[in-house]
């Protein structure tokens, strides 16, 4: 039994004994059969094998050869090698082997090992500001790497999503584009789940859906829509009277073009009657800070990231007319997040 | 009627061998065709969920394993107890009734099999019904052959008889133990055990599957059709015994080489690594009593193509019994678990000795179902060998390179500890390694063909033997 481990390989020492003792039985049997037939001394020159009496379907004999000598002493050698091996390694039952092996150990040894090497490596980039650290060539091939292994799955290698996937190359985000908020969604990972059935039947799920695609501008059937608009209430706590969603609270806004699930109506009506069941996992626990600090810097670098809004932002006095700065364009773009 | 033997059994699994070959192998080719096309079968509209991979590679397996493999192993199993224990076998209606309960077994495979019914166990897939219906026709068949043995006329048992009924009765206790499961409705059912001890019953059974039906039952064709074929005594008789016992005694402690690095406890995997490594040793006596027989015979191997089936199956079987332990080894496995060279493995196995030694076997068999003195063609037979042949070198060689990159890149890592390659950059890298297997599998396929149609020629030409006189002297 391994220190840590709740559960003993043996839920009685019976067990242990009975796999030890037929571990034993075994191979000593083994043992037995080839010496009770190795006795027979090899060919000498000249001399040839007896035939045995019996015959069978006419012409069916056998010769009864004594065993080739480099077989029989192979069958030794492995048998050896058994016996050896299992006095330094766990097999006989609960015995663990004069090695002291175990494979868990054995895991947490080269775990242990390969995390210190490698701490050093990302440590230089540890607590720097995320927007610096994405700017540097080394981390961002770090990053590359970290992405590559851990997110490209589901996100693709190069970042860009598929359906159900979100777009990390983009300027929508579901929640938030920030340094800050990238990094909270990889740490500590997002839910995003729409409950399925708000609109009634398929036919009050098409109407709405094309309700939704009259919010957003875009082509619907005008007559569907009317009868949708009353069924969307269900909708609107969440995505809004006007379909803008809610960035703050992950609630995708429905009325721009980009749709994780597909915009088409049939899309949206499919959505709409089962609801949808997004998520991504918390990475924090698995990763550790180090690799989840680059791979933030990483994925907030690859196109879509935004500038923390200014502590400034607030007071200054919002002129349409003024020339804003980056940040104050980036931070007015981010509440149109992507649904 | 009491004098002839029943050939009529015999001939129908015999045709239905290479029926099922067929199918299975072609099978086997869309497979990995569709490795290298993922979409191709997406075409098929409506259909294509049915040849989805994911249901067509259980179907593949089973039909090669258990319908090809399984009719040859009864066809010569029936052919080989009744002749050398000079008896017919114990009951024909039981020996119709085998023959219709197996095709029926392999029937509802093909048709559940791809609609999705599956227990998910590997080579067990098949679920609790078909279950009942093969552990029935499993049982008749035990009664029909030990039945047969028991009524013999020859003193002693013949060798190929120990192999042949330590088969059948190893295979019904993996089966009925495996296949334990509640069943919940008509086609779903959960196993009756949960966990690493389910993955160790199913890998007791898997490696067994592996050692019994398609190895222990397949040495029992050897030492029939190879010594007959080359009109030579076995080459030890002290060799049989102790690679008989010793293969069936160590096979069983195998299984967990599958689970190597898994939540299996430690122990269990260290006995499954020390067996298997063991096993070389009966297996290669397997070989060397095949091998061997020839000696005194060898220039057979020039002019007899049969013959060199048989042979070159013996030579498969001794490289992938020393392959099998090898990847057995716990830091070999590290890097062999999960890849293609596991694939590339089985293939030298199924193909290079299953199906060899059963291709020759019924080479040597067809003829003398149907009243001719041999095949049709001859020459087609050396041909057949050689696109056999080839075919496999390509898909085993190719396999092995895959496999070994795969491993490799996976384990690769960069300066800063993450991994070098991507899950689909080691994917991608299979594409030429793909392509040469399905050349292979192809080539061994197209071999199948061939011999149907020799087949065909010589049936056509041939009539159906009902009379093989049983001789009444019995040898001393």
């Amino acid at each position: 039994m391994i220190d840590g481990y709740a559960v003993p390989d043996f839920i009685s020492d019976f067990w242990h004994y009975y796999i030890a003792a037929i571990t034993a039985a075994g191979i000593l049997f083994s043992l037995w059969l080839l010496k009770s037939q190795s006795s027979v001394k090899p060919l000498a020159p000249g001399e040839t094998a007896e035939l045995m009496h019996p015959v069978w379907d006419g012409d069916l004999q056998e010769l009864n050869n004594p065993l080739p000598r480099w077989w029989m002493w192979m069958f030794y050698m492995l048998i050896l090698f058994g016996i050896v091996y299992l006095v330094l390694y766990p097999g006989m039952g609960k015995f663990a082997g004069t090695l002291g092996w175990s494979s868990a150990q054995e895991w947490t040894d080269e775990k242990t090992r390969v995390d210190a090497e490698f701490d050093k490596v990302f440590q230089p980039f540890a607590g720097q500001d995320l927007m610096a650290v994405a700017a540097d060539p080394t981390a961002k091939q770090m990053g590359e790497h970290l992405f590559l292994t851990y997110c490209s799955q589901c996100h693709g290698s190069s970042g860009q999503g598929g359906s159900g996937f979100p777009n990390l190359t983009d300027s929508q985000w579901l929640f938030g584009g920030t340094p800050d908020d990238v990094k909270s969604s990889i740490a500590n990972g997002r839910i995003a789940e729409m409950p399925g059935g708000l609109a009634g039947d398929e036919q009050g799920a098409k109407e709405v859906a094309n309700y939704v695609l009259s919010l957003g501008g875009k082509p619907h059937d005008a007559a569907l829509a009317a009868v949708g608009k009353e069924k969307y209430a269900a909708c609107a706590g969440c995505h809004g009277e006007d379909g803008k969603g809610m960035a703050a609270a992950g609630f995708p806004n429905i009325t721009d073009d980009a749709w994780q699930y597909g915009g088409t109506e049939a899309a949206i009506t499919e959505s709409i009657v089962k609801g949808r069941k997004g998520g991504m996992p918390a990475q924090l626990e698995m990763l550790g800070e180090n690799k989840v600090h680059l791979l933030s810097a990483y994925v907030w670098g690859l196109g879509g990231g935004q500038k923390p809004a200014p502590v400034v932002a607030e007071v200054a006095p919002v002129d349409a007319t003024a020339p804003a700065d980056a940040a104050a364009v980036d931070a007015a773009a981010a509440p149109a997040v992507a649904q | 009627m009491e004098a002839t033997y029943n050939y009529k059994v015999v001939r129908q699994f015999a045709i239905m061998t290479i029926v099922w070959g067929i199918v299975g192998m072609l099978v086997g080719v869309i497979l990995a065709a569709q490795l290298i096309w993922p979409t191709m079968t997406e075409a098929l509209g409506p259909l294509a969920p049915y040849l989805s991979y994911g249901r067509i590679r259980p179907l593949h397996t089973n039909a090669v394993i258990f319908a090809f493999g399984g009719s040859a192993l009864f066809a010569t199993s029936l052919y080989v107890v009744q002749r050398t224990c000079q008896a017919r076998v114990l009951s024909d209606g039981l020996a119709s009734f085998v023959f219709w309960g197996w095709q029926l077994v392999i029937l509802l495979a093909a048709i559940t099999l791809p609609m999705g019914f599956t227990s998910s166990k590997e080579y067990a897939e098949l679920e609790w019904p078909i279950d009942i219906l093969i552990a029935v026709v499993w049982v008749a068949y035990g009664v029909l052959f030990f039945g047969t043995i028991m009524k013999r006329k020859t003193q002693h048992i013949y060798v190929a008889n120990w192999f042949f009924g330590a088969y059948i009765v190893t295979i019904a206790l993996l089966h009925i133990v495996n296949s334990a499961e509640l069943p919940v409705t008509l086609t779903k059912s959960y196993s009756a055990y949960a966990g690493v001890h389910d993955a160790m019953v199913q890998w007791w059974y898997g490696h067994n599957a592996v050692g019994f039906f398609l190895t222990t039952a397949f040495l029992g064709m050897m030492y029939y059709f190879i010594p007959k074929q080359a009109g030579r005594p076995i080459f030890s008789y002290r060799l049989s015994i102790v690679h008989f016992w010793a293969l069936n005694f160590i096979y069983m402690w195998a299984g967990p080489h599958h689970l190597m690095y898994t939540a299996l406890p430690d122990w269990a995997q260290s006995l499954g690594m020390v067996f298997s490594l063991m096993l070389i040793a009966p297996s290669w006596g397997g070989m060397m009593n095949g091998i061997m027989t020839l000696s005194g015979a060898w220039h057979k191997l020039r002019t007899d193509p049969i013959l060199k089936f048989l042979i070159t199956a013996m030579s498969f079987y001794g490289m992938s019994t020393f392959e099998g332990p090898m990847m057995s080894v716990k830091t070999v496995n590290a890097l062999s678990h999960y890849t293609e060279w596991t694939i590339g493995h089985v293939h030298s196995g199924a193909l290079g000795w299953v199906a060899m030694i059963s291709i020759g076997s019924l080479y040597h068999l067809i003829p003398r179902l149907f009243g001719r003195e041999e095949m049709y063609s001859v020459k087609m037979i050396n041909t057949h060998f050689w696109m056999s042949t080839i075919g496999v070198v390509l898909y085993i060689a190719a396999l092995w390179i895959a496999g070994v990159a795969q491993g490799l890149m996976w384990r690769a890592t960069n300066s800063d500890g993450t991994l070098t390659y991507s899950f689909a950059q080691s994917v991608n890298a299979m594409y030429p390694f793909y392509t040469i297997r399905l050349i292979g599998g192809t080539l061994f396929f197209a071999g199948m063909l061939l011999m149907a149609y020799n087949v065909w020629k010589t049936i056509a030409a041939g009539k159906a033997v009902n009379d093989a006189r049983i001789p009444q002297a019995v040898a001393a």
